[in-house]
């Protein structure tokens, strides 16, 4: 039943590829000119002077010639889109993984302590809220450096979910649980590593899972802003380029590799989760 | 006096409240021996629970002290094992896993294998071995959740072990396999107990001496029966033993009528309960002999 299920599933969603790349394909044709081209009018591409997006057999092509040979280096502005995609990943995982250090045992200060939480709170209710690109010029002032900047920027705008979810999480740890831990006499440290610290997991998980969806969005905006390397800088290349061809395909790989991003914390999340 | 293995003098538990302050109990006063098991049976909210928190460590009473082995309890500690109503397993570990975290903590110094082996002894005491003892928690039945449970709290051999209505979310059946299993643990070990409980007929199926606490709030232990029937006791058979009737048709009676009568609060049972007061010793099971000084042991006869 759930076999057939997905398949059933599968059915539909090949459907309804198909047929929005039908539309985008027929919709997008040029008019059939009615007499032939003059010269002028083959020059300029056509008797149509509209220019359309690009047809998703276009898109199709460049995909396939792109990822044919994605770690190409001719050059700053063009490389091939693997090697743009893996210095905008670096980037988030370094920023994140950053944010994750600061971010998880400062939760648990917080979770753990109603005195932090409460000396803690409003700074973390006015920094949350601002758009992580609004740090930037800050950010290029003072570390002068635009390559560290965008991984400062990652990590300003993954701390915040994580830090929330941890204490969460932590301040949200069964009573009975903790009545165990110090019924056995374990020290806080060991009490945090082998009671909090697995109870609250999945928790500490979700928000890291937010962080990480939302650094890959920040990514690609922090890349068009301080330019040179990145699929964000890529995008807006292309754009510069006039090449609407390349920029769907990239907008396309943004997606996919944000879905692995995900994907790959979900999993970490399937491996910490409990049954109550 | 003669001192007992825990001593709890005057004890009193007051909660902040919007008028001030809440009583829950207060004047408690009791001992429990080496190797005695000892139940408590009271109406909800008459302060059984906040009482065995005083006990484990876990909370602190407002007046009042207790002592065990001479010490003073101050905080919770290895010696006092709890077995708590909820089972209190760590739902991410299994039910070997759960033990063996209890026993590394009793003895740090152990090696891996001597932890294993301590920990499957007393898995199997309770019945759990072949296999179950590797699941989670959430993959066993209320049943074997509570038996990992009680081997947790028995393999960290502790002096004392308080069992917070450990069988109140069971059924009737399930209930009836474990007490027989606890009996039969508690004869072999001779382990101190202090268990709350709801349930007349396991009081008395387990207990050597039951307190009877009267209703909150200002409660306070009011009598101390005397369980007078001979070990090893059977399910089956202990209702048979003429003692048996007496003693439950007492605790029935204080539970339905005078658990309520007594209580009422500081004016009226001021003078009745001074502070030191010890619970009313009571022994309804030698009813046939003839000398009797204790009031409460002839109201019963009278009826």
């Amino acid at each position: 039943m759930l076999q057939s299920l997905n398949a059933r599933a599968a059915l539909v969603s090949i459907g309804i590829l198909v047929l929005l790349l039908g539309v985008w394909e027929f919709a997008n044709r040029p008019p059939e000119a009615s007499e032939a081209l003059t010269e002028y009018e083959i020059l300029m591409g056509g008797a149509e002077q509209e220019a359309r997006v690009p047809p998703p057999s276009g898109v199709i092509n460049r995909a396939v010639e792109e990822l044919s040979d994605p770690f190409y280096d001719a050059g700053p502005n063009d490389k091939g889109i693997g090697i743009q995609l893996g210095y905008s990943i670096y980037r988030v995982l370094t920023g994140f993984f950053l944010a994750a250090v600061l971010a998880i045992p400062f939760g648990f200060l917080i979770g753990m302590s109603p005195l932090m939480y409460k000396a803690l709170n409003p700074f973390i209710q006015v920094l949350r809220p601002i758009s992580p690109l609004a740090w930037m010029p800050l950010a290029l002032f003072i570390i002068k450096d635009s390559e560290a900047s965008s991984i400062f920027v990652i990590f300003i705008c993954s701390i915040w979910p994580m830090l929330i979810n941890t204490a969460f999480g932590v301040a949200g740890v069964r009573k009975d649980w903790i009545n165990v831990a110090r019924t056995h006499e374990l020290s806080p440290l060991r009490t945090a590593l082998t009671v909090i610290l697995p109870a609250a997991a999945p928790t500490i998980l979700t928000g890291m899972r937010i962080s990480i969806g939302i650094a890959w969005l920040v990514i690609v905006a922090a890349e068009m802003l301080v330019g040179g390397t990145g699929v964000g800088y890529y995008v807006w290349n292309e754009w510069n380029n006039l090449d609407l061809t390349s920029v769907i395909f990239s907008i396309l790989m943004i997606g996919l590799v944000g879905m692995l991003l995900d994907l790959a914390l979900s999993a970490a999340t399937r491996l910490v989760q409990y049954e109550e | 006096m003669n001192k007992h293995f825990l001593e709890i003098e005057n004890l009193a538990r007051r909660f902040p409240s919007q008028s001030g302050e809440l009583t829950v109990f207060e004047n408690a006063n009791f001992g429990i021996d080496k190797g005695e098991f000892v139940c408590i049976i009271g109406h909800s909210g008459c302060g059984k629970s906040t009482i065995m928190n005083v006990l484990a460590g876990l909370d602190a009473p407002s007046e009042g002290n207790v002592f065990m082995d001479g010490i003073e309890v101050a905080g919770p500690s290895l010696d006092r094992g709890v077995v708590f109503q909820n089972y209190s397993l760590l739902p991410w570990l299994s039910a070997l896993h759960n033990v063996t975290f209890a026993v590394r903590s009793r003895w740090p110094g152990w090696s891996k294998e001597q932890v294993r082996e301590h920990s499957y002894k007393y898995l199997e005491m309770v019945g759990l071995g072949g296999g179950a003892e590797l699941r989670k928690p959430s993959q066993l039945s209320g049943g074997m959740r509570q038996r990992v449970s009680i081997a947790r709290a028995f393999a960290i051999q502790p002096k004392l072990l308080l069992l917070d209505e450990p069988f109140g979310a069971l059924d009737a059946l399930t209930r009836g396999t474990i007490q027989d299993e606890l009996v039969r643990i508690c004869d072999a070990t001779h382990q101190t107990i202090f268990m709350i409980t709801h349930d007349v007929d396991e009081a008395i199926l387990l207990a050597d001496r039951i307190l009877l606490m009267t209703n909150g709030p200002y409660a306070r232990i009011a009598e101390s029966v005397k369980v007078d029937l001979k070990h090893p006791r059977e399910r089956g058979k202990i209702i048979h033993d003429p003692g048996y009737y007496p003693i439950r048709n007492h605790l029935v009676d204080f539970l339905v009528r005078r658990s309520e009568e007594l209580s009422g609060g500081v004016v009226a049972e001021a003078p009745a309960q001074a502070a030191g007061a010890y619970p009313i010793e009571v022994n309804p099971a030698a009813r046939a002999a003839p000398a009797r000084t204790n009031p409460q042991a002839s109201a019963m006869d009278a009826r």
